[in-house]
């Protein structure tokens, strides 16, 4: 086990602290800033719930894991999380509730930049979709659900006690829930990057259950969330129950229930599925995060209950906060990366090589690029996505052909050794995919994809499935066995 | 860890919800006595039954301490109703200071024994029977603070009613007392006891307008 893994990981829980300092507000908040649950309650149920949730529910892999596969060191994985973590502890300190996926997004920006990797701007229109949509839906569920609530309430004639006794019941819920969600979505973020340099061992715990090095990186992540909730969250906490406008405990419960549904409706997979195995259609999946749902259910509820005493100064702090949050993270990350670099000798990035070889060119040519843009870039190797783009330029490419094009020809050379096959892969593999990887044996692929594509000719068992959505788990474990075996045999 | 605690919450509200209806139940019992005891007052003389209803309200009005003492603390201690404890407290001593009234107008007839002539009596009985529907009603509307919050306006409504006609009487029967032929002293003392009768009332009004705060801040 690598000493610098060990100083690397401590990045990742630095942003697992920072995170869970900012998200207690978003799952607690209203609980809190009501007086209907202490801090002290609110932090321990959280804790218990984030840990839980990132050990049993974290096995997917995030989005912006995807994102970060591109970040391809060691180095620069600690730095892009360190810079994240930073922009995020900042707005902490401010008592500001942010995006941490968001940071993370704006500390990748910073590392393209560093590295002159082409960076795909859609996920920057994918923050700013976030931005406004997300407030937007939020306010009009909790609208929604609030008038619902108030008829309900009116309907039932509970008991103020009882309604006391309710509510609070249903924002532990609530809160125990959101808390457990937070910890299964976000520990990808948190720890995702050092899957493959984990330094555990698999363990049997009691006889029963099986403890993969995953899972206990994973409560690793867990427990930092977990103490950032205790240390350091009280400030957002109070932004997001008090700050923006005062609630009454029934709104409160409104506030997080209308947080979990739009979530729930619009940005969970586990829906998609669900939708798509019943065969109905499914609800586009949009990219939302916790922070700005909260504020937009608080500020759904404010306007229905009585605009004059929302506090416009705290939403502008909170809107300037959304906006500083990856520029921060960009900026920190391109400059640590240089110190990193140039002070502390590592390495922070590898440049992939790009070449137009006849494997890629086929394949362009199957996805429908323009034929003598083909032959005009056949054989040629580009130094850099950026030298690649520029040359490329006038031919007024969208920005999915160029990422088509970059994806194609990037050169990740790999030979099958099946000799370099561990106990470790033996253990995953299954025997279609262990005799996919025999049958190709010795032969060198310029393309990671290439790779993937021999194999999934060999065997049924490296196929992808077919549909985009009930598919989706499936695939994303097959990409990422694809890549381990891939590191494996990367061919030097 | 959540469901023990949650199993108790429940348990304790069970409690609390009886401490409460157990509290109105007290003053609303009050009001029946006091009733009684005016009754048996005017009709036979501070006897010993009088004696009996104004222990009985005694009584009453120390449970009625207790409770409130109680209900108070576990609002306190466990942070419920986190929103309209202050509230529920302030309902729950201005309603205690009704029954204090009921006791110490009842502790005046019983040492005092003002002589009141029979002219009077009839008068003096009709403006109980209004202050203890203002109280009724008043008791109805608190305890729809807690139930049913959309009739609480109702009940106030009665029990301002029930204030005025209580008000327009003691004017009439102080009125009466002043131009009857007893004697000053006896004039003045009957009138103390008029007005200790009527103030019950006023203090029920002053609840309701209280409720109506309360109730309007409890909205959803």
């Amino acid at each position: 086990m690598d000493i610098t893994v060990i100083i690397f990981l401590t990045s990742g829980l630095f942003l697992g602290w920072a995170l869970g300092a900012n998200h207690l507000g978003n799952v607690f908040g209203t609980a809190v800033g009501t007086r209907m649950i202490r801090f002290s309650t609110a932090a321990a149920i959280c804790s218990v719930f984030v840990v839980l949730g990132a050990v049993f529910g974290g096995g997917g892999t995030a989005e912006t894991i995807g994102k970060l596969g591109a970040v391809n060191t060691l180095a620069g994985a600690f730095m892009v999380a360190l810079a994240a973590a930073g922009a995020v502890w900042v707005m902490t300190r401010a008592g500001l509730p942010v995006s941490t996926t968001h940071a993370i997004v704006g500390a990748i920006i910073g590392w393209n930049v560093f590295s002159e990797t082409w960076t795909d701007f859609d996920a920057l229109i994918k923050i700013t979709i976030g931005w406004v949509l997300g407030p937007i839906l939020a306010a009009l569920f909790a609208i929604a659900l609030f008038f619902a609530t108030v008829r309900v309430i009116r309907a039932l004639k509970l008991h103020l006690l009882y309604l006391d006794a309710y509510t609070r019941l249903g924002l532990i819920l609530a809160g125990a829930f959101g808390a457990y969600s937070l910890g299964a979505n976000n520990i990808a973020n948190v720890v995702g990057v050092f899957l493959p340099a984990s330094p555990f061992v698999e363990f049997r715990l009691f006889d029963l259950f099986t403890v993969s090095p995953a899972q206990q990186l994973f409560l690793l992540g867990g427990i930092a969330i977990a103490v950032g909730v205790y240390t350091y969250s009280e400030k957002v906490v109070h932004t997001v129950g008090r700050g923006l406008y005062t609630l009454s405990p029934v709104s409160a419960w409104v506030v997080v229930m209308a947080h979990s549904l739009v979530l729930f409706l619009f940005a969970s997979e586990g829906l998609e599925r669900l939708l798509a195995h019943l065969g109905l259609p499914t609800i586009p999946l949009v990219p939302i995060s916790s922070s700005e749902v909260i504020v937009g259910a608080v500020l759904g509820v404010a306007l229905v209950k009585g605009r004059q005493n929302i506090r416009w100064r705290t939403l502008g702090r909170i809107g300037v906060g959304w906006a500083m949050t990856p520029a921060i993270a960009g900026i920190v990350c391109f400059f640590g990366l240089f110190i990193l670099q140039n002070v502390f000798n590592q390495n922070v990035y590898d440049t992939p090589r790009y070449q137009i070889t006849p494997a890629a060119a086929e394949r362009l040519g199957r996805e429908g690029l323009p034929p003598t843009l083909i032959a005009r870039l056949a054989g040629q190797t580009f130094e850099s996505s950026a030298q690649l783009e520029s040359s490329v330029a006038s031919s007024r490419l969208s920005r999915g052909d160029i990422a088509r094009i970059l994806e194609a020809s990037q050169i990740d050379a790999v030979r099958v050794e099946p000799l370099r096959l561990g106990p470790k892969e033996f253990r995953w593999l299954t025997a279609g995919q262990m005799y996919a990887v025999y049958r190709i044996a010795g032969q060198p692929f310029p393309h990671r994809w290439a790779f993937a594509e021999a194999l999934a000719r060999e065997s049924q068992d490296w196929r992808p499935g077919a549909d985009a959505v009930l598919d989706k788990p499936r695939n994303r474990a097959l990409h990422d066995r694809v890549e381990a075996l891939a590191r494996l045999f990367r061919d030097r | 860890m959540s469901d023990t605690k949650d199993f108790t919450l429940f348990r304790r509200t069970k409690e609390l919800e009886n401490e409460l209806d157990n509290f109105f139940n007290k003053v609303s019992e009050g009001g029946l006595a006091f009733r009684f005891g005016i009754q048996i007052y005017m009709n036979h003389g501070p006897t010993a039954e009088f004696e009996e209803k104004l222990y009985h309200v005694n009584a009453l009005e120390n449970t009625a301490d207790t409770l409130r003492r109680s209900i108070e603390t576990k609002l306190y201690s466990q942070t419920l109703i986190p929103e309209s404890r202050g509230d529920v407290l302030g309902l729950l001593e201005t309603m205690d200071s009704v029954l204090n009234l009921m006791e110490g107008a009842l502790w005046g007839f019983s040492i005092e024994t003002p002589d009141v002539p029979e002219e009077f009596r009839r008068d003096f009985m009709e403006l109980t029977d209004r202050v203890v529907l203002s109280v009724d009603e008043l008791v109805k509307g608190a305890r729809a603070f807690f139930r049913n919050i959309e009739a609480v306006s109702d009940h106030n409504h009665k029990v301002m009613f029930y204030e005025k006609e209580a008000d327009k009487l003691s004017t009439k029967l102080k009125r009466a007392i002043f131009g009857s032929k007893l004697p000053l002293p006896n004039k003045v003392h009957l009138r103390s006891f008029v007005e200790s009768v009527d103030n019950i009332a006023d203090q029920a009004e002053d609840v309701a307008d209280r409720l109506a705060i309360y109730t309007i801040k409890r909205t959803v």
